[in-house]
């Protein structure tokens, strides 16, 4: 049997999904959930092979909730508007339903499915997420803690530190942990706030107290909870330049 | 600076009078001082100014497409001088070749009256073309004011329109997805649905004008808008509109107050995930209608929300515009769980 979850916050949205999947008796609906939050429950708990998914929900959004799934299944789209089809692919969609679909439209993005499913070999499309990626502002970020879903306004960050797989990131108060690497974060925050002065550090602008020097051709940042930052050459370079020095 | 409209009829009434008088006044004097003829008087006026009369038109007409400048002025005050020469000269032909060729009194008082002539014809030559200059001058003036004027209104009506229309696609297409799903399980709802929508659509088309509407009707036309959102949201969606009598029959400017109660709807069922209530109330106060809207939001998770947001930015650069204000659109948040819309509607007394 193959397992699906709907997500969306209109039940008669998902009551259409459900009626189009009549027709495939092999996949059975796990579960539907009103937003993002019991998204994430409930894929965590049944494992389904795919998700239909609506983008604008409460709270958290499609794709703040896939960024949440340490192994997100295969995720087939379902919005009204066409504003994130490019983020949508990016985000390894299987495809992109535009509400009000048909049943054609619908079974045309289950044979897609099906297809990329058997196509084991194939790996999921990363270098089109490396490559492809426009550069989106984000004035948030939603971490996993627990059981517990939490959303740091980007302005309350100090800094981002690489740790293996994961990036910590440091609020003034807190330290949550990421699956995701330094150049997402590079990349998807505003570069005017957010400077990467190390391979392994993104610090806020507005937490930037001092620059020292350090040995000999070394400096490091230092910011206003006292935290201390090494800079790379390349990172105290990049630092002057926006800084204006 | 306006200036009061003259036609051109009064124009050439005026400067007919005017030359009729001169010619009288000249009659007169030529008559009485020198004792000539009447009839030798009155055709000597009579020529002269004529001549002189036809001169001014020439130069007014020819002036009509010329732009004050210095070169244009030194051309005007030489054609002046050629024109008031060419009167005496043609003056003089006339009179002496034509009519009284045989007076000698009169010829002997003409051929004295050269000059005096000459200086008369150019001066008042010089006079029309100055006056000329100056009237074809304000036109242009007035005709550039108007036109700066029409295009400002055309970019104001065209804001206007923008803003008035900003129909948001997301709850045009989901409405339709909703449609869609009721049609096949409960076709009755489906059929509803279309009809509330096309009405809701009908009537946000027909009130393109930017007349205003009394509260009774903007409020009608609102319950179809939350009547839509109640299908797609009817598990988590409470709106209770509360209006006094007495504020039924105020006016607001047309489809200004379904943006913002879909506002609140967005940001109430995008920020919290339980139920949420709408409230929506209307009163009269210090001779303003004033509307209120409450949406229940969490601060510790809102979106950093700038300015006003989308919808409200709008809003408020439509009531800039049709009030000369930025007053009238105020918003705030109550114990970190209501966020509270307000807007005020100046009546005229």
């Amino acid at each position: 049997m193959i397992k699906a979850i709907l997500i969306d916050d209109e039940p008669l949205a998902r009551s259409i999904t459900r009626e189009y999947l009549q027709s495939y008796p092999d996949i059975e609906i796990v579960q539907e959930c009103n937003d993002g939050f019991e998204g994430v429950k409930a894929i965590t708990q049944h494992k389904p092979d795919v998700i239909f998914l609506d983008i604008q929900m409460p709270k958290i959004n499609g794709f703040e909730m896939l960024e949440l799934l340490d192994h997100p299944p295969s995720v087939i789209f379902t919005t009204a508007f066409d504003e994130f089809a490019m983020k949508a692919f990016e985000a390894h969609a299987v495809d992109y339903l535009l509400k009000p679909y048909s049943k054609d439209r619908f079974d045309k993005a289950i044979q897609k499915w099906q297809q990329r499913r058997t196509a084991i070999s194939e790996p999921p499309s990363k270098l089109l997420t490396e490559e492809v990626r426009q550069p989106e502002e984000r004035n948030r970020i939603v971490v996993r803690e627990g059981g517990n879903i939490r959303i740091i306004p980007v302005h309350e960050i100090q800094y981002l530190e690489a740790y293996d797989d994961y990036v910590k990131i440091f609020t003034v108060k807190e330290m949550f942990l990421k699956k995701k690497t330094m150049s997402f974060y590079e990349q998807s925050l505003n570069g005017e706030q957010f400077v990467r002065v190390h391979r392994s550090y993104i610090i806020q602008l507005n937490q930037l107290t001092r620059i020292e020097p350090l040995e000999k051709d070394t400096h490091q940042a230092l910011l206003k909870s006292g935290a201390k930052i090494p800079l790379s050459k390349t990172g105290y370079t990049k630092l002057k330049t926006v800084l204006g020095l | 600076m306006t200036l009061p409209r003259i036609s051109t009829g009064k124009i050439t009434l005026a400067y007919l009078t005017w030359w009729a008088l001169l010619i009288a006044i000249e009659t007169y004097a030529i008559h009485n001082t020198f004792n000539f003829r009447l009839t030798i008087a009155l055709a000597d006026a009579l020529s002269l100014n004529l001549l002189i009369a036809t001169s001014g038109y020439i130069m007014h007409n020819s002036l009509r497409y010329f732009q004050p400048g210095l070169k244009n002025a030194a051309s005007m005050l030489v054609w002046s001088v050629v024109l008031a020469a060419g009167c005496v000269i043609l003056h003089r032909v006339v009179m002496t070749e034509y009519l009284f060729p045989d007076d000698k009194n009169y010829l002997a008082y003409l051929a004295g009256s050269n000059l005096i002539r000459g200086l008369f014809a150019w001066m008042m030559i010089a006079i029309i073309a100055i006056l000329s200059s100056i009237w074809f001058y304000y036109q242009e003036q007035r005709a550039s004011e108007k036109r700066e004027d029409d295009m400002a209104k055309m970019a104001r009506d065209a804001e206007l329109a923008t803003l008035r229309q900003q129909l948001q696609p997301h709850f045009l297409f989901n409405s339709l997805n909703s449609i869609s799903a009721l049609a096949g399980s409960r076709p009755e709802e489906a059929r509803k649905m279309i009809q509330q929508l096309s009405d809701f659509l009908r009537g946000t088309i027909k009130r393109d004008d930017q007349h205003l509407v009394t509260l009774e009707d903007e409020l009608t036309h609102l319950q179809l808008y939350l009547d839509i959102e109640k299908v797609r949201f009817g598990h988590r969606l409470n709106t209770v509109v509360e209006n006094d009598k007495g504020s039924q029959s105020l006016q607001l400017p047309a489809l200004l107050l379904q943006p913002i109660v879909e506002n609140a709807i967005k940001f109430g069922l995008y920020d919290t995930t339980g139920e949420i209530t709408i409230r929506i109330t209307t009163k009269m106060e210090d001779k303003e209608l004033v509307i209120t809207v409450e949406n229940p939001f969490d601060a510790a998770t809102a979106q950093p929300r700038q300015g006003t947001g989308f919808g409200l930015t709008g809003i408020q650069r439509r009531l800039y515009l049709l009030y000369a204000r930025n007053d009238l659109l105020t918003t705030q948040q109550r114990e970190n769980q209501t966020f509270i819309t307000e807007v005020r509607i100046p009546q005229k007394a």
